[in-house]
């Protein structure tokens, strides 16, 4: 009898048995009746497309890469990581100058920094947004993040001398989000570490994680940020001996899995020395570290696991750090994506579908009426403070604001 | 970290386990690789012998309304089953000849359900049959995805009154209707809405994978062991055990890495072959986390029937246990594991087969674990 054991292919994709879990969970496929779902676009057809790449079909750009299908397949098929190499393998088009502008969060970041307040103000008129809209066809009901007139990088480099002093030491890969337009969320995450007596290295010179560049068909850039990232990860790995935080689900999940199962650059040595810094804070605490928090703190979170974080696994660190925050009243919501996934809501042609995916955790939100949401990802944040008007924090934001 | 309890496995006998013991102030966890075969439940219960008032509160805790009654239930194919306790989606029937005329309506492009092969069923029962189809808004009908029972019910869920307007219009002498059961994914009062407004007996018929009441059961289900404080890690796999002496210490799992799961307790609910609680090659079985004895059958031959639709050898395989449901390593049992539902295969006919053997083993596992303390 011919054993079969070591036949698996890429992804997975043969132990599929056609049960059409996938097709429950996915988001798209609810709101989108061009999209053809998961269990076709992927598993199904990577059978056709082995066959004769005619068959690839550009439908599949409607696939959001939430990785819900993978969360929910009983067989470890590898639903998302089939759509998204098939978009790498056989989309030979190239992406329109919207995609790029959106996927270059790096290189956009770096230009509106110094200008933050011009770029700011621009981007909140009605007119530049229905002048985006019309030239580029970024949706114009959509909320442009803002800048920071300070980077982050630029910050911590002057406090070097002060973390280096705290006996024990971590590097942060703060990504471009907290460089460019939140810096305030990696001063959250200095002070709780400090707390802890842990000092913040920034890496050696980190780039976009390239999460944006992947979904827009920017694959072979997004292969070079991830050959310098994972260098830079080993430096501090390998040669400083570091374990790399980090405060955004959705650039750990791509520096952990996509560089591997995507880009195939090999992360290997490195891969679980990168945590999420909620992660890291909780294991430190249950080994017996201790934060003092304030007496009076008192705040009803209502937090939302980012489809992200969903896939790491790692939800549970941060509900239940949240949970352990004295004067904390928690609700978990319901797992769901908010619609957004990163670039993707800002699109004119995926506008209504965004908003129709977000809809029932907006509702839940609504109902539950939290002071602050909470969640470890910066376009959910987005995504729900347009939609719902409630304000979303990271959870370690919550964490420094709670501790003395 | 660490738990009173961890729980391997997020289907039925796992969540049921999971909302038991957090309703008993016991803190637990869920390991849960993908979903489940609730994904793929009838809505019946078929061998629960007596009234299970406790299964019937927990589930109405989730907000899932059970009933009751000695009958029989309309099978997808047009053969009927006994039937026992179920949602409220499957109709009771005193006996299989339930009218003298109806009307059963397909959807077009929908292929999980077979208008055809129910009237036959019933027409051997002396009921005149007629099929037909219900419309579909364009949107769905161009779209191309497979149609699938989620996406229907998805969109019935917002406009049902349609669907109660069109069979009425559709109806004509006839005094019952057989709908396919795509009704009531997010709301459940939906299939009970659609019965009232049509002034025939409406009975909903199980349609192809996936299960329209099984997801919305799984759903509330899982709400409700997440309200109670369950930590449920969804999408993750248990990889191996910390086993010392006669009991298991500490679980890793796939997400978690190096991060392990302590517990005072452990129950294994992975399942069986297809969701991975039992492996297979050519030459062995083996259940993959512990590494527990399985009953199965040397003679490699043996284990299946050649003859496809009869009784499968291999459906009977599972895990050893003493009678306490302490599964066994060696011939020794692991005095803090238990094993529930079907990683014990169908061997156990004292406890009924699929939903059946989940519950009540689930609910053995967690008095002993109770009891205990």
């Amino acid at each position: 009898m011919k054993h079969q054991e070591k036949t698996v292919s890429k992804h997975n994709f043969e132990e599929c048995m056609k049960c059409t879990v996938c097709t429950v969970y996915c988001p798209v496929l609810q709101v989108n009746p061009r999209y053809p779902g998961p269990k076709q676009a992927g598993p199904d057809g990577e059978r056709l497309r082995l066959k004769d790449p005619y068959f690839f079909s550009y439908a599949l750009k409607y696939c959001m890469n939430c990785k819900r299908c993978e969360v929910a397949c009983p067989s470890g098929v590898k639903v998302a990581d089939l759509i998204q190499a098939a978009r790498i393998k056989y989309d030979k088009s190239v992406p329109p100058l919207r995609d790029r502008l959106l996927a270059s969060t790096d290189l956009m970041g770096s230009v509106a920094r110094p200008v933050s307040r011009i770029v700011n103000g621009v981007t909140g008129l009605g007119v530049t947004r229905s002048v985006l809209d019309a030239t580029l066809r970024i949706d114009h009901r959509r909320v442009f993040p803002k800048y920071s007139g300070r980077s982050f990088e630029a910050w911590l480099k002057r406090r070097a001398k002060e973390q280096a002093a705290f006996p024990e030491q971590v590097a942060y890969f703060h990504g471009c989000y907290v460089n460019y337009n939140n810096p305030a969320l990696g001063k959250d995450l200095v002070k709780v570490l400090n707390a802890l007596g842990v000092g913040v290295q920034l890496l050696d010179k980190e780039k976009c994680c390239g999460i944006a560049m992947i979904t827009n068909g920017m694959s072979a850039q997004a292969t070079r940020n991830a050959e310098h990232n994972v260098a830079s990860l080993r430096k501090a790995v390998s040669d400083r001996g570091l374990k790399v935080v980090t405060t955004s689900s959705s650039c750990t999940m791509t520096l952990r899995v996509e560089y591997p199962n995507l880009l195939g650059v090999d992360n290997a040595d490195v891969r679980d020395a990168v945590l999420m810094a909620t992660r890291y804070v909780f294991e430190r605490l249950e080994a017996g570290a201790t934060l003092r928090f304030r007496p009076d703190f008192h705040k009803k979170v209502a937090y939302h696991v980012p489809c992200h974080m969903e896939r790491l696994g790692w939800g549970v660190f941060s509900e239940r750090l949240l949970r352990m925050i004295p004067g904390v009243e928690f609700t978990l919501l319901d797992s769901a994506c908010c619609g957004i996934a990163g670039t993707y809501g800002f699109k004119k042609e995926n506008y209504e579908a965004a908003q129709a995916v977000g809809a029932p955790l907006f509702e839940q939100i609504r109902a539950v009426d939290p002071e602050v949401v909470a969640c470890d990802c910066e376009t959910c944040k987005w995504q729900i403070e347009m939609s719902t008007g409630y304000t979303v924090q990271n959870p370690i934001s919550i964490l420094a604001e709670a501790i003395l | 970290m660490r738990f009173d309890t961890v729980i391997i496995g997020g289907g039925l006998a796992g969540l049921v386990a999971g909302i038991s013991l957090q309703q008993a102030g016991h803190r637990t966890a869920i390991v849960s690789t993908g979903q489940n075969a609730l994904h793929f439940f009838s809505g019946s219960f078929e061998s629960m012998e007596e009234a299970p008032e406790r299964l019937k509160t927990l589930f109405a805790g989730a907000g899932i309304r059970l009933h009751y009654s000695a009958g029989v239930r309309l099978m997808p194919l047009g053969v009927f089953r006994e039937a026992a306790l179920s949602l409220e989606d499957v109709s009771f029937l005193p006996d299989p000849c339930f009218a003298d005329k109806v009307l059963i309506l397909g959807i077009p492009g929908y292929l999980d359900f077979f208008p055809s092969f129910l009237a036959e069923g019933l027409e051997k029962q002396g009921i005149v049959c007629r099929t037909s189809m219900l419309n579909l808004p364009e949107s769905v009908r161009e779209s191309p995805a497979e149609i699938r029972s989620v996406t229907l019910a998805r969109m019935f869920d917002r406009n049902w009154e349609r669907v109660v307007q069109q069979v009425r219009l559709l109806l004509k002498d006839e005094d019952g209707v057989v709908l396919p059961q795509v009704f009531g994914l997010e709301d459940p009062s939906v299939p009970e809405r659609i019965r009232q407004g049509i002034p025939a007996r409406v009975v909903f018929a199980g349609t192809m994978p996936p299960s329209v009441p099984g997801i919305r059961t799984q759903l509330l289900l899982k709400r409700r062991y997440e309200v109670l404080g369950g930590t449920y890690l969804g999408g993750d796999e248990a990889l191996e055990a910390r086993v010392e002496g006669d009991s298991v210490r500490s679980v890793t799992t796939r997400n978690l890495d190096r991060h392990a799961l302590e517990a005072d307790n452990f129950i294994l609910a992975s399942g069986g072959f297809f969701s991975k609680g039992l492996r297979s090659n050519p030459f062995r079985v083996w259940e993959p986390v512990f590494g527990l004895d399985v009953a199965y059958d040397e003679d490699r031959n043996a284990w299946y029937n050649d003859n496809f639709a009869e009784e499968q050898p291999y459906m009977n395989y599972g895990v050893r246990t003493d009678e306490a449901l302490h599964p066994l390593v060696e011939g020794r049992p692991l005095q803090n594991l238990y094993a529930i539902g079907s990683v014990l295969g169908a061997t156990r006919p004292e406890f009924g087969s699929g939903g059946g053997l989940a519950i009540r083993t689930a609910f053995s596992a967690v008095d002993q674990i109770l009891e205990a303390v």
